[in-house]
């Protein structure tokens, strides 16, 4: 209870930040608007205005205040525009259409989950190859803790021109990179979890004679549990990070991260607010869908 | 014929590392270095072989050696771009965003509410796609290294406060009983006990944000950039199809990446030498 008092008065104390710095984000454009509507406004020449900070420029019109936060095309749009703008794209407008962000979302969120199922699958093999094989333990185990350090994503848009070329597009160049995204981590985490069973765990099924088919199945694997889910979460957040990206080099017409780069292009800044919100939405709702999964799996396991 | 010389240098690489792994100097140093490079080795060898003998066109995967050559050619090109994305971008992005989390940790560690509120909510960004903010930092800042810097603040801020927030709650009830004893003041036992028993987590935080660095600076310049840096080269090189330029970058970025995890894995090595984690 008192936690969740304490986060509330943090948003809110972050909404009233984002309100508070509209202000000085926006009044340029809005005082530019005003004169050009008849107002008077406080220094009249625009070259005087354009080098004064935006606190002071609002202190001498602060008529001008309330405008800020109801522009068409702000530098930062105030949260219930992008608010409005999250409702009238996801509820108002049909989900075929071609400016509703579930439609949007849908495009991505479908190579997002296609990418990571892939990606935990492969992930999940290598590590139980890994952990049964001495020599790739000893030989692929060091790569993959170092290609957490590189920043993979680089690749993303090679792959899509590659596959491109190769004739393949749509969906699968971005579940690609979803897939090898989701991949690594999935892989060292698996690892971790695999050898989690300690030595006394290990031993007592040897004295019960059981194979290592037996071992895995009824010891490693259930051991291994959340850890796996640990790097699910992670790994699911890497994935769609990735889905967005694979979109922006292709100038890609749906998805979010699509509506992203129109937007930029556009100075749609509503619009990459309630892209990125989305996004964020979506994230939250799959970091959380994994949570429950984990709750649920856990339980029934006697673990949690 | 390239292809089979390739599947025999396979399966040779792959038994001399079955003879290393489960040979009787298995444990030492030597091998333990020697069995991942032969891996390494072998697969660019490997690589090299069906390019070559599947004569796979440029535009799909370079051979190592055209790449390798590209790399030895354009070294002042990207250095210029290592210096635009790396050390203007990313690294000032990542000493500013640590920094204010750091300083932002401390200031919330003072206050039970404020930690209790800020905590679930770091969590919770922490998770999100913030790559995401990219055009909008670029519309703010720029195009120059500026707006990287800023993207890069802003990715590595909320993991490295969440790790510094919990660090610094790693103190037991006794270490703090006893520094009470002591008459110690809250700086002194900040400095002398909380500030060290939180240093396994700060260096947590700060390894992840290594590579969210190079990521936010990289992916930033795709959103627009002055006409150098990784991403820049990236997505033009990827327009020309000149996929040996794509390569040689992502090598460079392969290394800035690991020397830059590697160096902080060193300075961390060096600070918390007393953790068992360290321990050899």
């Amino acid at each position: 209870m008192k936690s969740l008092l304490a986060v509330l008065t943090v948003l809110a104390v972050i909404v009233g930040l984002w309100y508070a710095a509209c202000v000085p984000m926006n009044i340029h454009g809005v005082l530019v608007a005003a004169e050009r509507g008849g107002a008077v406004v406080e220094p009249a020449d625009g070259a005087a205005r354009r080098g004064m900070s935006g606190v002071s420029l609002a202190l001498k019109n602060r008529f001008a205040v309330p405008e800020t936060w109801a522009q068409e095309r702000p530098r930062l749009p105030a949260p219930h525009q992008v608010a409005i703008e999250l409702w009238d794209t996801t509820v108002m407008k049909k989900i075929t259409s071609k400016r509703s962000l579930v439609y949007h979302g849908w495009v991505t969120l479908s190579a997002t989950l296609l990418g990571f199922g892939i990606g935990t699958v492969l992930g999940v093999l290598l590590a139980v190859g890994i952990v049964h094989s001495r020599v790739m333990d000893m030989s692929v185990m060091p790569w993959a803790i170092v290609s957490q350090t590189i920043p993979i994503i680089a690749l993303a848009p090679m792959i899509i021109v590659v596959l491109y070329s190769v004739g393949v597009q749509g969906i699968i160049p971005k579940a690609v990179i979803s897939a090898y995204l989701s991949f690594f981590p999935v892989v060292v985490g698996m690892v971790k979890g695999l050898r989690s069973p300690d030595a006394m765990q290990l031993d007592l099924l040897r004295t019960y004679n059981a194979s290592q088919g037996e071992t895995f199945w009824k010891l490693r694997l259930p051991a291994s549990m959340p850890y796996l889910f640990a790097s699910l979460k992670i790994g699911i957040a890497a994935s769609l990070v990735g889905a967005i990206v694979g979109e922006l080099p292709t100038g890609a017409v749906s998805g979010l991260g699509a509506r992203l780069l129109a937007g930029s292009y556009y100075g749609q800044t509503v619009q990459i607010w309630s892209a990125l919100f989305g996004a964020a939405i979506l994230a939250a709702c799959l970091v959380g869908l994994l949570g429950v999964i984990e709750r649920l799996v856990l339980k029934r396991m006697g673990m949690a | 014929m390239l292809v089979l010389v390739a599947l025999l240098v396979w399966g040779a690489a792959w038994w001399l590392n079955t003879r290393l792994a489960e040979g009787p100097q298995a444990g030492t140093r030597p091998v333990r270095l020697a069995v991942p490079l032969i891996f390494g080795a072998t697969i660019l060898v490997v690589w090299e072989l069906v390019v070559r003998g599947l004569e796979v066109p440029l535009v799909i995967l370079p051979a190592p050696s055209l790449i390798a050559a590209r790399f030895a050619g354009s070294l002042p090109i990207l250095w210029a771009d290592f210096v635009q994305t790396f050390v203007k971008g990313a690294l000032s992005g990542y000493l500013i965003g640590c920094g204010a989390a750091f300083v932002m940790a401390v200031a919330v560690d003072r206050s039970e509410f404020l930690r209790l509120g800020l905590l679930p909510v770091g969590n919770f960004v922490a998770a999100l796609p913030i790559v995401g903010t990219a055009p909008i930092l670029v519309m703010w800042f720029g195009f120059d290294w500026q707006s990287k810097a800023a993207v890069v603040v802003v990715m590595v801020f909320f993991p490295m406060l969440v790790n510094t927030v919990a660090g610094l709650r790693e103190t037991t009830a006794m270490q703090r009983d006893l520094m009470e004893t002591y008459a110690a003041s809250y700086w002194q036992s900040f400095f002398k006990l909380r500030l060290p028993a939180a240093m396994p987590f700060i260096f947590n935080g700060l390894k992840i944000s290594t590579t969210l660095a190079l990521i936010g600076a990289i992916v930033a310049e795709f959103f627009g950039s002055p006409t150098l840096g990784m991403g820049f080269r990236i997505s033009t090189s990827v327009g020309q199809l000149a996929l040996d330029m794509v390569w040689a970058e992502i090598v460079v970025a392969a290394l800035a990446g690991t020397l830059f995890y590697g160096l902080v894995a060193l300075i961390e090595h060096h600070v918390t030498f007393w953790h068992p984690s360290q321990r050899r």
